[in-house]
């Protein structure tokens, strides 16, 4: 049995290609790939990737989610490209949720880097597949074949086929096991590492034709609005419905049982107001009276909970990474210096407030979401109604930006729940008041950092304990330890130093807590790279140089890791000459110490490793006479091995910078009694194009190594390289986020 | 009974007065081109045209937009000097934001001719873009503006 196997009839070509259809399909499994396996032994269903129809067109599968990342442009493209196809003549078909395609979570940076290999075998099978269907009706030996893009040559005759002719042929071939398909070199690549890749959906998303999950519909379905309880786990007291039913277009009202922990996925509970439009839903919802009973959690105060952070940072904590002594060190050390980070809870906000289209039939759910993880809407959706979730249908719609928000499908159970009540399709719709207040909150982070400091002004010694309600408590509510988190830039820290020791404090949570673009090394690299600035101005070095030193030669830092950072460290072990390598290629570009910078003008810079990636980046700012902070200038470079579209890239890091902006400069979530304090943009500040950084330069450093993460990475640096600006204008060292919070004038 | 031309064509509305323009657009016209973004004119996903001038759907109730000229991403003629530069630069990530962005610089590009950056900031400052695509933004509109003034 093998991995890949041809299809006659598959869903997503019925009705898109006539007939003569080639069909190449593959089973994924984990590891390894593409093994020869014993059938009996394959649970499985073959899952199809491509299709070709007998007029020439390509139809590929997009199994990731596209949120603005590219991915549903890039993996196609990798197809295409190994299968020698016009891309012009290719369309891409979004997978439905299924275990046939392998995991479809589109986060952790991590589709090129986890499909790559795959989408190439893909598409290379296909064309050794074309190859023999043409060898066989040219009676010629196929290694005297080859291809031009959608048609196969005998260059010795001069014949050539196209990929539509050879389709019904090709179609009747056994499939190639992988050692026998010849793979492009990196020099044959057509679309891989090329400027001329464009994201599939630019005509769509221009002329407004695109379709997000906003825009989803299906027929006679009704509209719901929820009101959420305001403070995790409170229970309806009382309702009083009258007035919202009298609001012209209400229907009616039903209750969600509110969710207990742990919160998972579930709905959160509350009110929703079923109407004929969204905006009847809306008004109807704020005539609701509701009295809430009590939580546990209405003791949530962010100034208290802040001071409890910080006091448990100043306490020994769980070790997670131990190099030397530290301790020793800091007993004969000269010079000791200390400090302290914060940083608070943050909101997604993606411009697509949380939405979901659901309709509950005879048992089975079909649902069209804007989701990062169609296979967590099966598995939520069919928990809630206890039903199996294979019966769960999941289409994918575009995503109006995810960051991690759109990975949990709380909304779509509660349209599920709901559609099963009024027994129609049901949209819910929510505000951006209820996508702000009822988050998966970017948790809030209180850092200790501590080193002892040699006579070269080097550390000798550097302790750093980080504190945070983890994303673990979303899924055990017992969870107070952030162990899974640790390798966002906690326990791998590049610096050559000969004592070095990593903690974790335990923290409670009492708002629920999920990932948010690049997740904790956001805190983490604010408070390592703040620290490393410090450090560097202690000792009146160049920031620069100081680093370079912190980071020591070229080398392979040893890691002592677990699971599947281990396994990460196996394949892309962390180089410190990468690192190196972006930092010399940012301070060039910057013109690092050779600008001339204006008055109240400073450069500050930060180089962070994540989702494998290496990253330096380096923010000029000005600070103005009110203490306002501009940014004229922002140089990024980034290795991020082998890449698809090299323009995406540059957007994802230029977005970065401006994701990075509004952290750094203005967002907040803080709660009072439990409730959250901010609703719109008018309390949620995120960067508008005037505050937003003038100039963006991103330069990629060319690499062969295998592709790495691209639309996280960007974001860690940008802080506190923007911090080590501002104390490098103002001469005032900020230790917490956001910078609006401090008067600098 | 509420009349309105929306792109170019008569069309009646007899529910809601208080209905914003966003919802009648979408809901009942069935033209999603134009998003939701906030409800509260804080982000500009939901800008559309109101006789030639950029409005926000969301805060307009249909009783205002009684006797006037809609114009929607999806009445703007394909394809607009505006929506062109927006593909050459590749202005998009993940596009939610970017109708209400395009129909808040067409309206800029049709009052000035040649924006400088300060002018690009003051029109465009109130449409949001969380995937952060302001650089390019500004760069595709310097270039609509060249491609206008060829034009003329």
């Amino acid at each position: 049995m093998k991995n890949i196997e041809n299809v006659s009839r598959r869903r997503f070509v019925q009705g898109a290609l006539a007939s003569g259809v080639f069909i190449l399909s593959a089973r994924f499994v984990a590891t390894p790939l593409w093994a020869e396996e014993d059938e009996k032994t394959s649970p499985f269903d073959p899952s199809v990737w491509m299709a070709i129809g007998s007029d020439g067109t390509v139809i590929i599968v997009a199994h990731r989610s596209e949120m603005g990342c590219g991915s549903r442009t890039a993996l196609p493209l990798v197809v295409a490209d190994e299968l020698d196809a016009d891309w012009s003549k290719v369309k891409i078909d979004q997978a439905i949720g299924d275990p046939k395609y392998g995991e479809q979570d589109t986060d952790g940076s991590h589709s090129v880097r986890s499909c790559f290999e795959l989408m190439r075998q893909v598409g290379a099978t296909g064309r050794a597949m074309l190859i023999g269907a043409a060898a066989a009706q040219w009676g010629v030996a196929a290694k005297d074949c080859s291809t031009v893009p959608h048609f196969v040559v005998h260059k010795a005759s001069g014949r050539k086929l196209g990929y539509g002719e050879l389709a019904a042929a090709a179609a009747k071939l056994p499939v190639p096991k992988k050692d026998d398909v010849r793979f492009k070199t990196r020099v044959e690549w057509r679309y891989i590492g090329k400027e001329s890749n464009a994201l599939f959906d630019l005509p769509d998303i221009v002329t407004g034709k695109a379709v997000f999950g906003m825009d989803a519909a299906m027929p006679g379905m009704l509209y719901a609005s929820i009101e959420h309880p305001p403070v995790l786990g409170q229970k309806i007291k009382s309702l009083d419905d009258k007035a919202a039913l009298k609001v012209e277009g209400v229907r009616k009202t039903l209750t969600i049982d509110t969710v207990e922990p742990p919160h998972l996925f579930k709905p959160l509970g509350g009110v929703a107001v079923i109407a004929d439009n969204t905006w009847a839903a809306f008004k109807g919802r704020k005539e609701l009276k509701i009295e809430w009973g009590s939580s546990p959690n209405s003791v949530y105060n962010s100034a208290e909970f802040r001071k409890t952070l910080e006091a448990t940072s100043r306490q020994p904590g769980k070790v997670v990474r131990n190099v030397g002594d530290v301790d020793a060190a800091f007993a004969k050390a000269g010079k000791i210096i200390e400090a302290e980070y914060y940083t608070p809870h943050l909101a997604h906000a993606a411009m697509e407030p949380n939405v979901a289209v659901a309709e509950y039939r005879d048992g089975k759910v079909l649902a069209w979401v804007p989701t990062q993880n169609p296979q967590a809407v099966q598995e939520t959706v069919a928990a809630v109604l206890g039903i199996k979730k294979e019966d769960v249908t999941c289409h994918v719609t575009l995503l109006g930006g995810g960051f991690g928000r759109k990975s949990k499908p709380d909304q779509v159970a509660e349209a599920a729940i709901l559609s099963k009540q009024v027994g129609k399709p049901v949209k819910v719709v929510w505000t951006r008041e209820d996508d702000i207040k009822f988050d998966f909150f970017h948790s809030v982070a209180a850092m200790y950092m501590k080193a002892a400091v040699g006579d070269n002004g080097k550390p000798t010694a550097w302790l750093q304990r980080t504190t945070y309600p983890p994303i673990g408590s979303t899924f055990d509510a017992s969870a107070r330890y952030a162990d899974d988190e640790m390798g966002l830039g906690w326990n791998n820290l590049p610096f050559d130093i000969p004592n070095h020791r990593a903690e974790n404090g335990p923290a409670d949570y009492h708002v629920r807590i999920g990932w948010l673009r690049s997740v904790a090394n956001i805190y983490h690299a604010f408070a390592i790279h703040s620290f490393a600035d410090e450090l560097a101005k202690s000792a009146n070095r160049d920031s620069v140089g100081y680093l370079l030193d912190l980071l020591g030669n070229a080398r392979t830092v040893e890691l002592n890791l677990k699971g599947d950072d281990a396994e990460d460290a196996r394949n892309y072990p962390l180089e410190t000459g990468r690192l190196r390598r972006v930092i010399e290629v940012v301070a060039e570009r910057a013109q690092w110490g050779k600008r001339s910078l204006g008055k109240s003008h400073g450069m500050g810079i930060a180089a962070h490793r994540s989702f494998l990636t290496y990253v330096a980046t380096v923010v000029e700012v000005e600070v103005d006479g009110k203490g306002r902070v501009h940014i004229p200038n922002v140089w990024t470079a980034v290795d991020a091995g082998t890449i698809v579209s090299p323009d995406n890239i540059r957007n994802q890091f230029e977005g970065a910078a401006v994701f990075g902006t509004s952290l750094a400069l203005f967002s907040e979530i803080t709660a009072t009694h439990g409730v959250i304090d901010q609703g719109n943009f008018d309390s949620y500040q995120i960067t508008r194009m005037n505050r937003a950084p003038r100039k963006i330069d991103v330069h990629i450093v060319e690499s062969d190594a295998p592709p790495a993460g691209v639309g996280e990475p960007g974001v860690p640096p940008v802080a506190p390289a923007l911090y080590n600006a501002v104390c490098a204008a103002t001469g005032k060292r900020v230790r917490e986020l956001p910078l609006a919070k401090t008067k600098l004038a | 009974m509420i009349r309105l031309k929306l792109n170019g064509k008569e069309r009646t509305f007899d529910g809601d007065p208080e209905m914003p323009l966003l919802w009648y657009l979408r809901d009942v016209a069935g033209l999603t081109g134009t998003k939701f973004g906030c409800g509260m004119a804080l982000c500009g996903a939901c800008t559309v045209h109101q006789n030639g001038e950029a409005i926000r759907s969301c805060i307009t109730p249909m009783k205002e937009v009684s006797g006037t000229e809609i114009t929607t991403i999806e009445g703007v003629p394909a394809i607009h000097p505006v929506q062109k530069a927006w593909m050459e630069i590749r202005v998009p990530q993940c596009g939610y934001c970017q109708t209400g962005q395009i129909m808040q610089a067409i309206a800029l590009l049709k009052d000035n001719k040649n924006p400088s950056d300060q002018d690009i900031d003051v029109a465009m400052s109130g449409n949001l873009c969380r995937c952060g695509t302001y650089s390019r933004i500004r760069t595709a509109i310097h270039e609509a503006a060249k491609e206008l003034k060829e034009r003329a």
